[in-house]
């Protein structure tokens, strides 16, 4: 019996500056972004003020919840983050979900939300400096007092480490969790099927039987509410940290 | 006789990681169960108070996936890179 547990396959190395790898992830994530680029084309063909189509109202309900979502937890006139808390959520849900189609799931690489968060890291740095100045900035390392300012560097660089690992934390736990079943269930049909004698027992031992029911269930945990969560919480977080960043001190 | 002993130590050292799920356990369900205390004093509050809760839990449960890491880098990546060093 093996189990694999891997990393992101690679399909390809590009040849330049000591080869640089094409891994799943990359492909996936990138058909994500052209399938989402498609639909928001698709959906917003051809608007109408009056009349409107059933896909406009997909289109217009799609748009009125992210413009709630963001202006009841960052405050109205945070209103152009809309567009970006979106597609941050839509990229990240649809990452998750891509492993119920069988694909390596792009957000259990952490590159994939290590990029993400050292982004939100960067508008949250540039959204203190544009509050407070550069001098501003560099003096809210020393408050309360001097001593501590390592401390608030660490904690300044903590922040986009560990939204990137809570994301990456929680999908890769359901990958290696429901791997792990799948493996156990695999070897509890042969033990359960593998006693018959003859053929009967053979043909029975290899039809995962007992995997029928069971990940099914894990699946709509693991893959279903974590993937929702995720996304969710990410984008919760880069709100709140966005918006907390523009508080004077 | 040193990769045994490399071995044994990251697998005994993975585990001891998982000691991590301890602390987030123990804080999300006490968070869970103050909120429930609220929503029962105050129903009309659930949306809100539902999605605080979920925000600190997820921040709550960081430790845990701290733990989870270093499990998994024992597992996958320490053996390779100590064993490499031989």
């Amino acid at each position: 019996m093996d189990v694999q547990i891997h990393g992101a396959p690679v399909y390809y190395t590009i040849p330049v500056l000591g080869g640089i790898p094409i891994t799943s992830t990359l492909v996936v994530t990138w058909a994500i972004m052209l399938l989402l680029t498609g639909l928001s084309i698709f959906l917003t063909r051809g608007l109408k003020i009056c009349n409107v189509s059933k896909r406009q109202a997909i289109a217009e309900y799609l748009v009125t919840t992210a413009e709630n979502f963001v202006s009841s937890n960052m405050g109205a006139r945070w209103l152009h983050y809309a567009p970006f808390v979106a597609a941050l959520f839509a990229l990240s849900l649809f990452s998750s979900l891509s492993s119920l189609l069988g694909f390596f799931s792009p957000t259990a690489d952490l590159n994939t939300e290590l990029a993400w968060a050292i982004l939100v890291f960067v508008i949250i740095t540039a959204t203190k400096i544009r509050t407070n100045g550069a001098l501003g900035y560099a003096k809210g390392f020393t408050q309360p007092i001097a001593v501590l300012t390592p401390f608030n560097l660490i904690s300044e660089l903590a922040t986009p480490i560990s939204m990137a690992f809570r994301h990456f934390g929680n999908i890769v736990s359901g990958y290696v969790i429901s791997t792990l079943i799948y493996a156990a269930l695999a070897a509890a049909n042969r033990l359960a099927f593998g006693w018959l004698p003859g053929v009967v027992g053979n043909i029975l031992s290899t039809i995962p039987i007992l995997s029928v029911g069971l990940p099914a269930f894990l699946s709509l945990y693991f893959d279903w509410f974590s993937s929702f969560m995720q996304a969710f919480i990410f984008c919760m977080l880069t709100m709140m940290y966005i918006a907390s960043a523009a508080e004077t001190e | 006789m040193e990769k045994a002993l490399i071995l044994m130590g990251c697998a005994i050292g993975a585990g001891l990681s998982m000691i991590a799920g301890i602390g987030p356990g123990i804080g999300e369900g006490y968070a869970v169960g103050k909120t429930c205390e609220a929503i029962g004093r105050q129903p009309e509050a659930k949306g809100s108070l539902t999605s605080t809760m979920l925000l600190g839990c997820a921040i709550a449960e960081t430790t845990g996936i701290y733990g989870f890491v270093t499990g998994l880098l024992l597992i996958f990546v320490a053996p390779g890179l100590f064993l490499g060093m031989l």
